[in-house]
């Protein structure tokens, strides 16, 4: 029973380096793919910049946020979207706990939350290290104010920086909770698409969360939901800079926390029913 | 079209084998559309109108893409899922039958449980129809009728070009979502707001703008032309270089077996 | 009557390398090898044949099966099937042949068989006489009656396979291709699909063209084998002949205690473990009854057992002659 306490499981950083390696490997073979993946969402930010720009022609006071904001958050949205996009799961994880072959996993002498984690990170940044560069260098040269503009100054730069490794690392903690949650429910499609619905809108990857009604706003934005990419890219754009910068990227440390010790807790709660039930 | 029947009800019944993961996904499309639809209001919350379309005129203009979508992604689906078609090999157990291979394409894969969207489409219809003050005569019910199955013959091309292209390539084949999942992302707006240039790519290039604004101009009354109402039919015939593309596609993967 | 006359085939295979470096420039650039799937192939197969098609895997085995089905197009040569060239007319042509893959079904997977049949009978245009009379024998023929209302992901491998074949024959092709049709079956189920194939080729004269690694199926169902090896005809010829030829080899096994074996000129001990041995015979030296005597006389043996060649090894044997 010792190996599945998930608190006292070996953290030796280098296996975990090399499975990341690996996997980024393996993403980076799939050229054609990064090169398709760059048009469309380049074509995809280009079409949204333009959306916007009709409905800021019809009513600028009405607009929350610098048009050049927008643009920025638009592209940055563009160029990362694949560390970003929420529904993007491993069907490998999915496969392993409806399959039984969790089992396997456990004799492993790695933590499984951590490797699950490590595993989920390395497929998003492989896909996004090798299209987000592209788009972002066509967007720099996009006229103003319809491409992206850099941060204002030093300082923003790397509030952006430490809030989008955040934002990052509480997007994965999140997605976590749906692998765990199918340990569970071994059927995990439901909690899947409800989650995946409410977290794209909730994140303002459908619309910029400046965007929602007021009142909503102020919500949503202590959420862990704006903690993924909607508060890097608002520091990045410069709509929200400052001390209320730095509240955020709090309100993003404890929303880490939070998530990170309740998904271990919930994990070795199941890990100890499927051992319990002999897989 | 007595075997398409045939295989229809084969892949019906099919589906009702998997109750519960139907249901499923039937939810979950209407919730992804749902969420689409609540970024429109929110957004028209705040500006009211744009370039002079208001809300109930721009969601007619989304509920028709969007139930032009879903109905070619139900029907059309073999088209969609055609990459997994050939990857898994049963694209030569298609060419090992006597029968036509768009045919046996069509008839592989019907997803009815995508029909989540257009339910969406259907209550927004029901919201927009009596508010976009479109006095609804016959000419006009048809129009509306003309666009959806209009769009639904360009969106099953856009499948069958996205087919084509799953014969060269597999992996790169993503940047046709720009062209399908795009055009019923942004064609939630009337095609113009875009500006003169997309609105001619979405003329000339790819007739979208042929079942999505032109009638939808003569359906809200701000063109009497009753000539736009006929466009869908014009865009229509898009489905003919796409399907010779897909036969070109067809030709090359003989010759390679790959 | 099938016709193949120096059938080319070559296929662009990209290659990749290891490491982080390569991974990165392939983005840029990629290489290409060519590889030679089929190179001059020619054989005829005459009407209700059995022909056993044989090869290591990647031999060439499924390009020349995919060209005479008419999904593959080669560069050169030709194919002829009863006067068809199979990729021009393919409607035509896939009318009078039937295909079975081993480890792809072609039934419908959440539906009764009997539905997947009555579809397949429609594609085919098969007339309701014709394929009651069909169904009907095929039913008793392969023993699936009680199956055939069940759907089809329920069924054991085994009881699919036989299904699988039975929708193969709906509209009594004239040429049936089956790849590798008992791979993963239970032995009795393998004896009851080799038994039915053999059977269907001597009652309606269906021609059979079978590939496999189970080299007990070439055995049971074909009078004929073709080897391919790196896209080449090796050889071809009626299986007895081919059996003839490594006959001369037979192997004892014994049990035995006390002593130690003889060392007699044509007898090799393969292994021997002290009371456990397998020796080969080299029945052009000492025939196998005086190996045997000159065994007892050295050790008391308990247990014995005589075997010639298995097509298994004869074939694994051709391979090394060949290079395959």
């Amino acid at each position: 029973m010792k190996r599945f306490n998930l608190s006292k499981a070996p953290v030796g950083m280098k296996k975990y380096l090399s499975f990341f390696k690996i996997r980024f490997i393996a993403g980076l073979s799939y050229r054609s793919a990064a090169w398709a993946g760059v048009f469309t969402q380049f074509g995809w930010g280009f079409m949204t910049v333009l959306m916007f720009k009709a409905f800021y022609e019809s009513s600028p006071e009405s607009f929350p946020i610098l048009f050049s904001s927008l643009s920025s958050y638009i592209w940055l949205q563009q160029a990362l979207l694949a560390m970003f996009m929420f529904w993007f799961f491993d069907g490998e994880i999915f496969d392993s706990i409806t399959s039984g072959g969790i089992a396997y996993e456990l004799c492993r002498p790695c933590g499984l939350y951590a490797m699950w984690f490590v595993k989920n990170m390395a497929a998003r940044l492989s896909n996004a290290a090798l299209r987000s560069v592209p788009i972002l260098l066509v967007a720099v040269f996009l006229p103003k104010p319809y491409g992206i503009s850099p941060p204002d100054g030093i300082l923003s730069a790397v509030l952006f920086l430490i809030s989008l490794i955040l934002g990052f690392l509480v997007l994965i903690a999140m997605s976590m909770l749906i692998y765990i949650s199918a340990i569970y429910t071994l059927s995990s499609a439901g909690v899947r698409i409800l989650a995946t619905s409410a977290v794209e809108f909730l994140s303002g990857a459908i619309i910029p969360i400046p965007f929602f009604p007021d009142g909503l706003r102020a919500v949503i934005e202590l959420t862990p939901f704006a903690a993924m990419q909607s508060t890097p890219f608002l520091i990045y754009s410069g709509h929200i800079d400052g001390d209320k910068a730095v509240f955020l990227i709090g309100v993003q440390l404890v929303w880490l926390a939070a998530l990170g010790l309740f998904g271990v807790f919930a994990m070795s709660r199941a890990l100890k029913r499927v051992t319990v039930q002999g897989g | 079209m007595r075997l398409y029947f045939k295989y229809l009800r084969m892949l019906v019944r099919s589906q009702l084998e998997y109750r519960e993961s139907f249901i499923m996904t039937l939810l979950g499309q209407f919730l992804v559309s749902f969420s689409a639809f609540l970024g429109i209001y929110f957004i028209l919350m705040r500006f009211h109108t744009v370039r002079d379309y208001t809300f109930p005129e721009i969601l007619i203009c989304f509920s028709s893409v969007l139930a032009s979508f879903s109905l070619a992604e139900c029907f059309a689906r073999g088209f969609d899922a055609f990459p997994r078609l050939i990857k898994s090999g049963s694209l030569d157990r298609i060419l090992l039958r006597p029968r036509g291979v768009a045919f046996q394409v069509l008839t592989s894969n019907l997803e009815l449980s995508r029909a989540g969207r257009l339910l969406q489409a259907i209550f927004m219809l029901i919201y927009a129809v009596p508010r976009c003050g479109v006095v609804w005569t016959a000419d006009k019910i048809a129009t509306l009728a003309v666009m959806i199955a209009g769009g639904v013959l360009v969106f099953t091309a856009l499948f069958i070009l996205y087919a084509g292209f799953s014969f060269f390539t597999i992996e790169g084949l993503e940047f046709m979502n720009l062209f399908t999942d795009g055009v019923r992302e942004f064609g939630q707006y009337p095609l113009s707001i875009y500006g003169e240039g997309v609105l001619k790519l979405f003329t000339y290039v790819i007739p979208v703008a042929l079942f999505q604004y032109y009638p939808f101009l003569y359906l809200v009354g701000r063109s009497d032309d009753k000539r736009l109402a006929l466009l869908p039919i014009l865009g229509a015939v898009f489905i003919l270089p796409c399907s010779l593309f897909f036969r070109l596609g067809l030709r090359r993967y003989k010759s390679t077996g790959s | 009557m099938i016709e193949l006359n120096g059938v080319c085939k070559t296929f662009k295979v990209a290659k990749r390398n290891a490491g982080f470096r390569e991974a990165a420039k392939s983005l840029f650039k990629r290489e290409y090898t060519l590889i030679n799937a089929l190179s001059d192939v020619s054989f005829k197969i005459g009407d209700g044949e059995t022909v056993g098609y044989i090869g290591p895997n990647g031999a060439g085995k499924s390009s020349t099966i995919k060209v005479m089905c008419g999904v593959l197009v080669p560069d050169s040569g030709e194919c002829v099937i009863d006067g068809l060239v199979p990729w021009r007319k393919r409607k035509e042509h896939v009318r009078r042949i039937g295909a079975v893959f081993g480890q792809r079904s072609q039934l419908w997977w959440d539906v009764p068989v009997i539905d997947s049949l009555e579809l397949i009978r429609d594609i085919y245009s098969v007339g309701e006489a014709e394929y009651k009379r069909t169904l009907s024998e095929l039913v008793e023929l392969l023993d699936i009656k009680d199956i055939i209302k069940t759907p089809a992901r329920q069924l054991s491998l085994g009881q699919r396979m036989r299904c699988e074949i039975a929708a193969s024959l709906i509209h009594s092709p004239k040429t049936l291709f089956l790849d590798e049709p008992t791979i993963g079956l239970d032995a009795v189920s393998k004896l009851a699909v080799r038994k039915f194939i053999k059977s269907i080729n001597k009652s309606r004269g269906t021609t059979v063209i079978l590939t496999t690694h189970d080299m007990q199926d070439i055995e049971a169902i074909t009078d004929r084998i073709i080897l391919i090896g790196r896209g080449r005809i090796l050889l071809d010829g009626p299986l007895y002949e081919l059996k003839g030829k490594g006959s001369e080899g037979k192997t004892i096994v014994i049990e035995y205690s006390g002593g130690g074996l003889p060392e007699i000129e044509g007898l090799t001990a393969v292994e021997d473990s002290g009371s456990h041995a397998k020796i080969a015979v080299d029945t052009a030296l000492i025939s196998v009854s005086e190996a045997i005597a000159a065994i007892s006389s050295s050790v008391e043996i308990i247990d014995l057992s005589v075997s010639g060649q298995t097509v298994e090894e004869l074939v694994a044997s051709l391979y090394r002659e060949f290079r395959i």
